[in-house]
């Protein structure tokens, strides 16, 4: 494939993905909003495959240095993006019982 | 299977995570399937960097360029994994529900660097003018990255209140900050005309982390949350951007995805409080932390209740609708409203709670931190969904909530014209707990206040929150 097409194909695909974006969020409601803005936060760790990327091919110092804290920082946005998502998103479950015994436990 | 192959199914993939982040974004349109997209997203995450560990562990030395295996730079990949996992598993499991938006902007500053990171390193590497395509990614890679890294650590600063809240304005400040953009853009002009140049590209990189810093200090703390939205949407952006300078689809898709997502959410939340994002980040008002005022501002006739004369109305109301605010997050005070409210309703009171979209730090914030104290789920109404009932509510328990209220939103020719308020004034009494007639962000007096149906109870949430389950139990 020349240069140029792949080019074209990949603005194609970037184009397309950011309709997407403004497709998929428009239909959320605003409560959900915090935890949202938290779970596309832990989707741009995709970075870390860049990251990656580079840091394989690293054989210089500098390169070494600056892939270590690239990958460092993705997983970073991964790890904790997700996580914190979760925790948020916990606590919107349904619950079956009454919400008396349960708030016991939750103070501590 | 020959790497060709490989290849190719690794790009099928990298298609099926991208996949996975969509759907998963979808899913979080709903309280019941939201954690299930967010695993979902997880998942596709799993994968894509999984398959991408695989590809360049298979990956011949013809293909990649390299001498021989890298073992310092599965080394790096191991050693910083671990790190960042580390890091940021002990952060978002420790921080406090209070503390969130601060770290999410955390994680969104570290998103951008390594993002700014992955072009710089590029850039080092090259040996001759890149191509155009390559050239304008690489450049607005860095700018982007950087500008969101430090900006979002500002954010994060002011959030925590490491960095005072309110708007910091440097004398020329707005000079200061033009004239970076200026350095900025000159710079990726003379690089994109076809010069290869370290120097300027590392003017540039200063320029662009010195701008970031300029232009989130004079943004009062109210107004963070749009910042840390937009600067979430730069990241999405940077990472696409990476995506073109590695060739790398997964990292377009799930860039763009982002960034698009992040434009939209930070229209959404500026609309809310009735500001364009234009006017936040040009800066003015948004002092946001300012708790300062005194008791009794001049001119306006306010009745001030007990709180034993509150407790008694609250306790033989029948519907009461609580409106919790940014000065209940503050206070932290979410538990203590949980335990009133579960106090009324053993006294077969009926206990709502009306959200304001932008109630809390950031939109949402408030049902996350009603819901960590227990609140039951159904019991928190949207505005839309609560507005008509308020004229059927005994009574009207604003804690903390200022702008949000104020019917002056309803007039044309105020501050707060045409912002959407939650119609408290139309409840048959109205008990407002604050710590002081201090002013909302947008500086102006609420007529709630003076309204001959409002009882002010001046204390701090946590507090008077306490006292009045200590006077209601009396009863």
């Amino acid at each position: 494939m020349s240069e140029t097409e792949a080019l074209l194909a990949a603005l194609t695909v970037f184009v397309l993905a950011i309709l997407c974006g403004f497709a998929v969020i428009s239909k959320v409601p605003a409560t959900l909003h915090t935890p949202l803005m938290s779970g596309a936060n832990s989707i741009h760790g995709i970075v870390l495959v860049g990251a990656m990327f580079i840091a394989v091919e690293a054989t210089t110092p500098i390169s070494q240095l600056l892939s270590l804290i690239a990958v460092a920082f993705a997983t970073m946005n991964v790890v904790g993006g997700y996580v914190v998502t979760d925790r948020m998103l916990q606590m919107f479950r349904k619950k079956p019982t009454a919400p008396a015994p349960k708030a016991d436990q939750a103070e501590g | 299977m020959d790497y060709d192959t490989l290849f190719a199914i690794v790009r099928l993939v990298w298609l099926a995570g991208a996949a996975l982040f969509v759907l998963g974004l979808m899913r979080m349109n709903s309280p019941a399937t939201a954690r299930n997209g967010n695993i979902q997203s997880a998942i596709g995450m799993a994968v894509a960097v999984g398959a991408t560990a695989i590809l360049l562990l298979a990956r011949p030395n013809s293909v990649s360029g390299l001498t021989a295996f890298n073992g310092v730079g599965w080394l790096i990949i191991v050693v910083g994994i671990a790190i960042g996992g580390g890091l940021g598993l002990y952060t978002a499991r420790t921080v406090k529900m209070t503390a969130m938006p601060q770290l999410v902007s955390l994680f969104n500053a570290v998103g951008g660097g390594a993002a700014a990171l992955i072009a710089i390193d590029d850039y080092l590497k090259l040996t001759g003018v890149p191509s155009p395509q390559i050239n304008v990614a690489t450049v607005l890679d860095i700018v982007i990255g950087s500008i969101t890294f430090t900006g979002s650590l500002i954010a994060s600063g002011k959030l925590m209140g490491r960095i005072p809240g309110k708007p910091i304005l440097i004398p020329g400040g707005r000079l200061v900050t033009i004239g970076l953009a200026a350095v900025v853009l000159a710079g990726a002009l003379f690089l994109w005309v076809g010069n290869l140049s370290v120097p300027v590209m590392g003017l540039i990189l200063l320029a662009a982390l010195i701008f970031g810093v300029t232009m989130t200090l004079p943004i009062g703390g109210a107004d963070m949350p749009v910042v840390i939205s937009l600067l979430n949407s730069f990241t999405g952006t940077a990472v696409a951007m990476a995506g073109f300078v590695l060739n790398n689809v997964v990292l377009i898709i799930a860039g763009a995805l982002v960034g698009a997502s992040g434009a939209i959410l930070t229209k959404l939340m500026a609309d809310a409080m009735n500001r364009s994002v234009l006017n936040i980040m040009v800066g003015g008002f948004g002092g946001g932390d300012s708790v300062a005022g005194v008791v009794g501002a001049e001119g306006a006739s306010v009745r001030e209740l007990g709180v034993d004369d509150a407790a008694i109305q609250l306790a033989y109301a029948q519907h009461v609708i609580v409106v919790p605010g940014y000065g209940l997050a503050v206070a932290q005070a979410q538990h203590a409203v949980r335990e009133l409210a579960e106090l009324l309703e053993s006294r077969g009171v009926d206990v709502k709670y009306a959200i304001h979209p932008v109630a809390g730090r950031m939109p949402g914030h408030m049902n996350v931190l009603l819901a960590e104290a227990n609140v039951p789920y159904p019991q928190l109404k949207e505005m839309d969904d609560i507005n008509p009932e308020f004229e059927r509510a005994d009574v009207a328990l604003v804690i903390g909530a200022n702008d949000v209220t104020n019917p002056a939103a309803r007039r044309a020719g105020t501050p707060v014209s045409g912002m959407p308020i939650l119609d408290v004034d139309h409840a048959k009494s109205i008990i407002v707990m604050k710590r002081s007639m201090g002013k909302g962000y947008a500086g102006i007096d609420n007529e709630l206040y003076t309204n001959p149906k409002t009882g002010m109870l001046f204390a701090d949430a946590k507090d008077g929150l306490a006292s009045l389950v200590a006077a209601v139990k009396a009863l």
